[in-house]
């Protein structure tokens, strides 16, 4: 549980940096980019997740470790599916 | 690291023996909230791979029909959905501000904020459903309406059998947890809430911001395909 | 004659409260394995009946008793009620929900209101299930390909499809549940290396089914939308895949043999031990194992994929894999092998359930990796060679391991023992019946005979009767513990708290417990399966 109270201001600041990144990634989806756009957009979603995740949701905050092991699994468990899975149709063509 | 906060005036007096919100088979409040919490963190997870299984389908056909996936993100409304991004960005601020009003024993702008939350969630529901009006009057609904002038008609409809199915679920979240905001709101109202017992409300607020993180992800993946052509 | 002293009947989770309303209404862990006991059980019977119709039409070669399409309904409803409303939730939910807070010291599970929600839960799926057999049934087979699930069938697959969804949401919570006890839950000195192999079992499955079973959700979701709005995910000729469907489905329905599997594992660790009086042979081992097996079986799914057309690089990894996730059920047999080793071994029902585990269990896990090499797998994939494979581990593992921990802590949850020549019958018959059920089809699909074919060449005749004989005496067997358990509830030996002298919280309390437990907490300060210090004389004061 945490017990540790954030300043009003720290959640304004990370909610404009928040809206900074959103104003970013639609203005960049105007360049052309080629396979970059969508590596950018998706590296700036984690960014924004991130900042969701350490401040909003409060990991930065918490002493406990099991919550963290719990959401790594989470989102390696999905990598298996993705990566695995992908792997299947990524080498359907090379033969 | 933990900050002890006292009681300010309009809490629920402290009870020498033991909190009223202690549930019978805990043995302490902290073990009741570090449960309460883990539990719905694990429960997050299992919405990671409930979403994950459409994101991996979304990346298989992606990977076969790009130019596909091109063409249907052209006619994504780019607008709304950008605005759309800013609205829950703006629900998880409030949402957040709420529950530490609860840390501090703040009834009242607990409440607002709670309230202002619910109106940003019914906010991003209008929208998708303006959205989705347009697309059903553009044909846009595979199966039901469906026509596609333009080529690849049918890997089209794919992608935008994803937007149906991946923002649908999506809006369904944002409907239980607006419906879990208003239960909190309540409570929240009654005085049910403080310093000593405020984990319902961070788990709320948990749940909204996992739904949050979903529609960050979304957004490039269905709106930011490729460059913007005009 | 003599008077009889009538017994005073201490307070207990059983007589604490009497009606119906504080049955549906409780939050009592162990009154709600009693709930789903009860209601597996009639699942069990459902599920058993379409295999008794199933095994009735291959007596002969000729489809004779029923239509061709009514025999595709008779083996997909025999397999989505067997899987989902039996397999899933027996171990956990029944044994699971009752021994957890007992084993660890705890008062209740973390979330004892999410516990009768998932009961809820399981009910109305079940009565969705209900519906869709009433209505004639699904004929997809359990594993609802598509496109013929999504386009070609005019049966209640929508309705099934929810049915699943809905208990697979009980089996999450479930799963949720046992996580947040066992982490934080545990009484004063129950470390994680202290804690029974049960609880590690259900540990490991609880990871399972909270990581697996969303797939499903989503998954059937898809169906369902696919079906009503003919979106064409799945459908070649929208340019869809059906081997997405089919990725998607086993990346859950694999790990969901492991879910069926690994809690009977820890009930086999339970009464393996008490019945050589001997502690567990490699104790972390037998806890790595099954957390192994929980994490690398997600590794493997498209194992039942391989002739359906992925890619061979794909295969071949696939194929690796699935040789690895063997390795920990293998230490498992070793270990419990080795345990046995000049232990003192009684020969008690439990025990010949669990020993009937450790060898069907092995050749059914053995037959898996004839099934996982790829040139092999080519020749008996879809045939009865398959079929056999997993009901070795499935019926010759799983169900006698829950008919052994029903045993074993049968005086724990009921007071009562039951009577021991029936329960050695029952056992022994069911071994009997098993073995000649579903040997003959190791043999059947090696020569070639399909699976899920309701006539066959007159050459497989022989063998599919001698498997219809073999069903009927399992039958027998199955029916004959469901009449004595009864009947002890009434008639059987007042039990003891530890009749078995076992180890383990759970055999501190009464028989049967109180609703919260433990008096008061207790505090632990011997390791697991603790039998020499137990067993030692009495002369030598023990710690406990």
């Amino acid at each position: 549980m945490s017990q540790h109270i954030v300043s009003a201001k720290l959640y304004i600041s990370v909610w404009a940096a928040l809206i900074c990144l959103t104003v970013a990634t639609a203005a960049v989806s105007y360049l052309e980019l080629g396979p970059f756009n969508i590596v950018l957009a998706l590296t700036i979603a984690t960014c924004k997740m991130l900042l969701v995740a350490l401040f909003f949701m409060g990991l930065k905050y918490i002493s406990d470790r099991m919550t963290i092991v719990v959401i790594v699994a989470g989102l390696f468990w999905l990598g298996i599916l993705v990566v695995l899975g992908m792997s299947d149709y990524v080498s359907r063509a090379w033969y | 690291m933990r900050l002890r906060r006292f009681l300010l005036s309009d809490s629920p007096t402290v009870v020498a023996t033991h909190n009223p919100d202690l549930q019978h088979h805990f043995s302490s409040m902290e073990q009741q909230q570090d449960a309460s919490m883990l539990g719905m963190w694990v429960f997050l997870i299992t919405e990671i791979m409930f979403f994950g299984g459409m994101f991996f389908g979304y990346m298989v056909y992606r990977f076969y029909y790009y130019a596909a996936w091109l063409e249907g993100s052209q006619h994504m409304d780019f607008w709304w959905g950008t605005i759309n991004t800013v609205v829950l960005l703006c629900s998880s601020l409030t949402m957040v501000l709420a529950v530490r009003s609860t840390q501090l024993n703040r009834r009242k702008s607990t409440v607002v904020f709670l309230l202002v939350t619910i109106l940003f969630g019914l906010a991003f529901l209008g929208i998708k459903a303006i959205e989705y009006h347009g697309h059903w009057t553009e044909h846009q609904f595979p199966g039901l309406n469906w026509s596609w002038p333009g080529p690849y008609s049918s890997q089209v409809a794919l992608f935008f059998s994803f937007y149906w199915a991946m923002t649908g679920f999506h809006a369904l979240h944002m409907v239980i947890g607006i419906g879990l905001v208003l239960f909190i709101a309540y409570h929240a109202w009654k005085g049910k809430y403080s310093a000593l017992y405020f984990n319902p409300v961070e788990n709320v607020g948990l749940y909204w911001h996992f739904v949050d993180i979903v529609w960050i992800y979304l957004y490039p993946l269905l709106y930011l395909i490729g460059h913007k052509k005009g | 004659m003599a008077t009889v002293a009538v017994p005073i009947e201490r307070e207990n989770y059983l007589n604490k409260e009497y009606g119906v309303a504080s049955w549906l209404f409780t939050t009592d862990h162990k009154r709600i394995a009693l709930l789903y006991l009860l209601s597996i059980t009639f699942f069990f019977f459902i599920g058993g009946f379409f295999a008794l119709l199933i095994r009735l039409e291959l007596l002969t070669p000729a489809g004779d008793l029923v239509q061709a399409d009514t025999y595709n309904k008779l083996f997909t409803m025999h397999g989505q009620v067997m899987v989902f409303f039996f397999l899933i939730p027996a171990v956990p939910a029944v044994l699971g929900n009752f021994l957890i807070p007992l084993m660890i010291g705890a008062k209740d599970l973390a979330f004892p209101r999410i516990n009768l929600l998932s009961w809820y839960l399981y009910i109305i799926g079940g009565l969705f299930m209900m519906y869709t057999i009433v209505n004639g049934g699904v004929d997809t087979g359990w594993t609802f390909y598509t496109p013929l699930s999504t386009q070609f069938l005019d049966t209640h697959v929508v309705a099934a499809a929810l049915a699943i969804f809905i208990a697979g949401f009980s089996s999450i919570l479930t799963g949720l549940n046992f996580i947040v006890t066992i982490h934080r839950m545990r009484a004063p000195g129950m470390t994680w290396s202290r804690l029974p192999l049960f609880v590690w079992a259900n540990y490991a499955t609880a990871i399972i089914q909270v990581l697996g079973t969303p797939v499903l959700a989503i998954t059937l979701m898809l169906v369902a939308l696919e079906r009503i709005f003919r979106l064409g995910i799945f459908n070649p000729q929208m340019g869809g895949d059906p081997l997405l469907f089919q990725h998607l489905f086993w990346f859950y329905s694999h790990p969901a043999v492991y879910i069926m599997i690994l809690p009977g594992m820890g009930v086999v660790s339970e009464i393996v031990t008490c019945f050589t009086r001997k502690r567990i042979f490699g104790y972390r081992f037998m806890a790595v194992a099954l957390i192994a097996i929980a994490v690398l079986g997600f590794l493997v799914w498209a194992h039942h994929m391989f002739i359906a057309g992925i890619s061979l690089y794909s295969a071949l990894a696939f194929s690796l894999l699935s040789y690895f996730v063997a390795v920990p059920s293998a230490i498992k047999v070793f270990n419990w092998t080795a345990t046995m080793y000049k232990g003192s071994v009684s020969f008690d029902t439990p025990m010949l359930y669990a020993l009937g585990f450790i060898g069907l269990f092995t050749m059914g896990g053995l037959t898996g990796l004839f099934l996982a090499a790829l040139g092999i797998d080519v020749h008996v994939t879809d045939t009865y060679f398959v079929i056999a494979h997993f009901h070795y581990i499935m019926v010759g593992g799983m169900v006698i391991a829950y008919l052994a921990g029903i045993h074993f802590w049968w005086p724990k949850i009921s007071g009562r023992m039951y009577p021991e020549f029936w329960g050695k019958l029952a056992a022994m018959i069911i071994f009997v019946g098993f073995n000649l059920t579903f040997f003959p089809q190791f043999v059947l699909g090696y020569m070639g005979m399909p699976r899920r074919y309701w006539q066959y060449s007159p050459e497989f005749q022989v063998l599919n009767v001698l498997s219809t004989a073999g069903a009927t005496i399992l039958a027998v067997g199955y029916v004959l513990p469901m009449v004595y358990l009864l009947w002890s509830m009434r008639y059987g030996k007042l039990a003891d708290a530890n009749p078995w002298d076992a180890a383990g919280l759970e055999w501190t309390t009464s028989s049967p417990p109180t609703t919260f437990n433990f008096d008061e907490t207790p505090v632990v300060t011997w390791e697991a399966y603790n039998y020499d210090e137990l067993d030692a004389p009495k002369e030598v004061p023990l710690e406990r």
